[in-house]
């Protein structure tokens, strides 16, 4: 009878590997094998680092040994999104233009997770280069949900989310552009953080929309969630953009204790085409919270409606330029043609998939000569009129909650014919990457096919305290108890 | 086809590297010369992932420039991305500035040309951008070096205040010295951290509607620019004297055929999708920053020029000996202990800048340390040695390398001033000659040069003149 030790959380697991109750190469060796069982159904996994992870985990086991102050993720197998530099280790981004592309440099916070000792069990599927919300759009095929393989996990990040669900890790990276954090959690039932821009350093991963894109984690509760983030937090000399802000412990903030804290419910969110179940379950969140002491009360953000097409204007644009790197000469795919011009259009077009060239070409449009004021520069003064409202909502409230998703996770090919339909997927979540600020996903209950539904909350730019408090205390109250997952 | 009815109108965009030890936006070297792929890096080989970071060296430097040509320093601008392809060019795109440069308006002044007028030369702009690698086309394979890439440049934009091949000459000469003064760039043509392309109309004189231009890309030698514009105004003279229309397009400058020819619409991009870098904060510039920097520059060239007018010398003068800060900085060195000043600039404009117009080599390597020629001077002054002697053991310490104080030694060079031995030889030319001495007195007064020449041949040419002047007139007129 196998020990299970991968189903515990990180809070859990690192009291005991203190304790040396368990070792870190137990621990390694049950999510391995754990992996070797569940991911040839759910194909969350591009690569496994069985044998990195197994001699991390005896580096781990060694330090534990040696006594003294440990990192709280010492020993802890992490999943990451196949999306972060790591030096030695085949960095894809789900794309076959960088299926053999080996990093010889680690993203900053896998230098700090690996000085922390964290055993980095293998990289995650998404969606390429982080452009969906389903995780089909990999070049390695699909991952799919541990609640039902019939439908997707979520995305970009949804290899992260489905690994977490699926005890495949104890905790994950993901990346979160418009949604791609929340929504892949909302789908498998785990907890995803998108923190505030500029919280974490983006040095080392692998660049959609620069302005958008933020580092978080996946957990199996708001306290692991805390504790991973404590450790990518912080200011990066190598990412001007990095905020040189202290970083709180954030744990300490899981008080239990929100009584007085105000929550603003926006009516925007509540639209029609969203699942009753899903509103169903979020107004009982609500309720919840009202009965630990909250108040909630409706509040307004006026702009949301514009959310979609001024994001799509913006990462589009960004994108294209951040794209234009992968051209066959420097590394990754390369397809030898008759001149260089005609080799680069050669290997994109063979090297990148199709949405990444929808986004491409998208953004190289909303940039071109004569278009640039009708298009991004409106899109980014649509940014400013989104940040303003949720400026104008926190003088009245300390928190948003709203669904992450108007569904729970849908079917495998569902959307994959109507790119419109899946960018709906993200209408909840892509105005808080507009605005810069931080956002969870929790658990708030399950439909009536026993999918997961996931509640979002939003909070001003660095209240990830609050929003992490609220989230703890939500998960104390035991509302939601959470399901094991099919597989 | 009447030439002399048209005039050129002339913008140049001067690219320059800063001189900085790092790169723009990593901490790769700079250094010029290193083996391929050396200086290199994930930032600057724009690895998926990474970013930039702005070296703070080059803000300094930019202001530098941008004081040095009477710009206005923009307290608030921001860094672009602009898109192309090309292979040296690591990330598909470069960072540059586009509707917000660092520096902005200002201008050079010309020194006076042929026909004695000084000229003011506008500027529109001067921002920062990151240089791209360089492709090395072999036999059946392209290689790209990428040492250069992210390498920090300076792009300088003139107003189209140019009316000729030789005002353009006069311009980058100009700009280059100024540079080179503050500390900003190198100005090293040979190495490729200074390189211009030109904006080239014509239009009859005294129009003031523009002509259609075309941009001459990438010249790297004053020689290439002038050339160019000289051919590029008078083949568009032509064209419009033949009733043909000039097409705006980019040009390339073949310097072994001597001709400009279109670039291949493939070459260049003509969208570049500009948009503000992401990557990178707004870049603010206090004004205390401007005043350290302004208070840390070096005298200017006009400057430095005027003082040398007031401190005794010609506008000639000063303009030869400032022209460059290398000749201006060894003529100070060459100074010290010195009472004339007007005869120090004449040896180093005319021996000493000989001596390096003559070399292969750079001034800095080819002149002879400027403290030997000052103490060459001084013994000039102290009338230890001759002026001839002088020019004589100059042209040894060229050769030689030696000091010299070794080299007046070892030729034999220093100047007898003892009186008895100047004395003895001046008895010695009278007695011998009784007729002339005789014929002097009575009136020839032109046979004193004959007794000068006289004593100094039998002293070997080495006596102090001025000894044997005061010497033999007081024989010649005493023993009467």
């Amino acid at each position: 009878m196998a020990s299970e030790l991968n189903k515990l959380t990180i809070a859990e697991a690192s009291a005991m590997l203190r304790k040396r109750e368990i070792s870190a190469l137990e621990l390694t060796r049950d999510c391995l094998e754990r992996i070797a069982g569940a991911d040839p159904k759910l194909n969350a996994f591009i690569t496994v680092c069985e044998k990195e992870a197994t001699e991390q985990a005896l580096q781990a086991d060694a330090r534990l040994a040696a006594g003294g102050e440990t990192p709280a993720l010492c020993g802890i197998p992490l999943g990451i999104k196949d999306i972060y530099a790591t030096t030695g280790v085949r960095t894809t981004c789900a794309s076959r233009i960088l299926e053999n592309f080996v990093p010889p440099f680690d993203a900053t916070v896998i230098e700090r997770l690996r000085s922390d000792g964290a055993v980095f069990i293998g990289k995650t599927n998404l969606d390429e280069f982080a452009m969906g919300s389903s995780t089909e759009n990999s070049a390695f095929g699909p991952t799919l949900n541990p609640h039902d393989t019939g439908r997707v996990a979520g995305g970009s990040s949804g290899g992260s989310a489905a690994a977490v669900a699926a005890h495949e890790c104890l905790g994950a990276l993901g990346t979160d552009t418009g949604g791609s954090i929340r929504e892949p959690a909302s789908f498998c039932g785990v907890v995803g953080l998108k923190p505030t821009y500029s919280r974490v350093s983006r040095y080392g991963v692998i660049a959609y929309a620069s302005s958008l894109d933020q580092v978080g984690p996946f957990a199996k509760s708001v306290r692991d969630a805390a504790i991973i983030l404590r450790t990518l937090a912080g200011r990066d000399p190598r990412d001007s953009s990095c905020s040189a802000r202290a970083v709180p412990d954030y744990e300490r903030a899981l008080t239990g204790d929100i009584k007085g804290l105000r929550i603003g419910v926006p009516k925007e969110f509540f639209v029609e085409g969203m699942e009753p179940e899903v509103e169903k379950s979020v107004r009982a969140a609500l309720k919840t919270y009202e009965s630990l002491g909250a108040t909630t009360a409706e509040i307004s953000l006026p702009h949301t409606g514009y959310a979609i097409a001024a994001y799509y204007l913006v990462a589009t644009a960004e994108a294209s330029a951040n794209l234009a790197r992968y051209d066959g000469i420097r590394f990754g795919l390369r397809v030898n043609a008759e001149d260089n011009i005609a080799l680069n259009e050669i290997t994109r077009a063979q090297g990148f998939g199709a949405e990444v060239k929808r986004r491409i070409m998208l953004g190289t449009f909303a940039l071109s000569a004569g278009y640039y004021d009708a298009y991004y520069l409106k899109g980014q003064k649509v940014r400013t009129l989104i940040r303003n409202d949720f400026e104008r909502a926190f003088e009245k409230c300390d928190l948003i909650v709203t669904p992450v998703a108007p569904t729970t996770a849908f079917k495998l090919g569902e959307k994959m014919n109507d790119p419109l339909t899946m960018y709906l997927s993200d209408i909840f979540t892509i105005s808080v990457n507009l605005a810069g600020l931080p956002g969870m996903s929790i658990p708030c209950g399950y439909d009536s096919k026993h999918l997961p539904i996931g509640m979002q909350l939003i909070g001003p730019p660095f209240s990830e305290e609050t929003i992490l408090r609220a989230g703890d205390a939500f998960e104390r109250s035991g509302a939601s108890k959470p399901r094991a997952t099919a597989i | 086809m009447n030439r002399e009815a048209y005039e050129a109108v002339i913008g140049l965009e001067v690219h320059t590297h800063l001189l900085t030890r790092s790169k723009l936006f990593c901490g790769c070297s700079t250094k010029f010369g290193a083996e391929p792929n050396a200086n290199v890096c994930p930032v600057c080989m724009g690895m998926p992932g990474v970013l930039p970071v702005l070296n703070r060296r080059v803000v300094e430097l930019a202001i530098r420039a941008g004081l040095a040509a009477h710009c206005t320093i923009a307290p608030y601008s921001i860094f672009d991305r602009k898109s192309y392809f090309y292979p040296d060019l690591p990330k598909g795109y470069q960072i540059s500035q586009y509707e917000t440069p660092i520096c902005k308006g200002g201008y050079i002044d010309l020194p006076a040309n042929g026909n004695g007028e000084s000229r003011r030369i506008g500027l529109t702009r001067i921002h920062i951008e990151e240089d791209a690698g360089k492709n090395i086309h072999a036999e059946s394979v392209s290689l790209v070096d990428f040492n250069r890439s992210g390498v920090p440049l300076v792009e300088i934009v003139s107003e189209p205040d140019l009316r000729s091949a030789e005002d353009a000459g006069a311009y980058l000469r100009q700009l280059r010295a100024i540079l080179r003064y503050v500390d900003a760039s190198d100005g090293k043509m040979e190495e490729g951290s200074f390189r211009c392309d030109c904006n080239v109309s014509v239009r009859k004189r005294g129009a003031t509607e523009y002509g259609v231009r075309t941009e001459i890309k990438n010249l790297n030698s004053f020689r290439y620019v002038e050339d160019a514009i000289e051919y590029e105004t008078a083949r568009q003279i032509e064209m419009i004297e033949a009733g043909k229309r000039i097409r705006q397009e980019t040009l390339l400058w073949d310097p072994i055929h001597k001709e400009t020819r279109p670039m291949r619409s493939k070459e260049y991009a003509n969208d570049y999708r500009y948009f503000p870098e992401p990557d990178l904060p707004p870049l603010l510039v206090s004004a205390e920053m401007v005043e350290q920097v302004r208070a840390s520059m070096p005298e200017l060239p006009a400057d430095r020029r005027a003082r040398y007018v007031r401190e005794g010398l010609t506008d000639y003068e000063a303009g030869v000996l400032t022209a460059d800060r290398e000749v201006a900085d060894y003529f100070e060195a060459v100074l010290p202990g010195l009472e004339n000043r007007k005869s120090a600039a004449n040896w180093v404009m005319t021996e000493v800048l000989r001596v390096a117009r003559e070399s292969d080599k750079s001034f800095e390597d080819a002149a002879p340390p400027a403290r030997e020629v000052g103490a060459l001077l001084r013994m000039v002054e102290e009338q230890k040695i001759s002026l001839n002697a002088a020019k004589t053991a100059f042209a040894a310490m060229v050769k030689s390398g030696n000091s010299a104080t070794k080299t007046i030694a070892e030729l034999g060079l220093a100047q007898v001033s003892d009186e008895g031995a100047i004395a003895a030889a001046c008895e010695a030319v009278l007695a011998a000659e009784p007729g002339k001495v005789a014929e002097y007195r009575a009136g020839r007064d032109k046979l004193f040069g004959f007794f000068v020449g006289a004593v100094m041949k039998a002293m070997g040419g080495k006596a102090n003149p001025k000894v044997i002047n005061d010497i033999l007139r007081k024989k010649l007129a005493n023993e009467n």
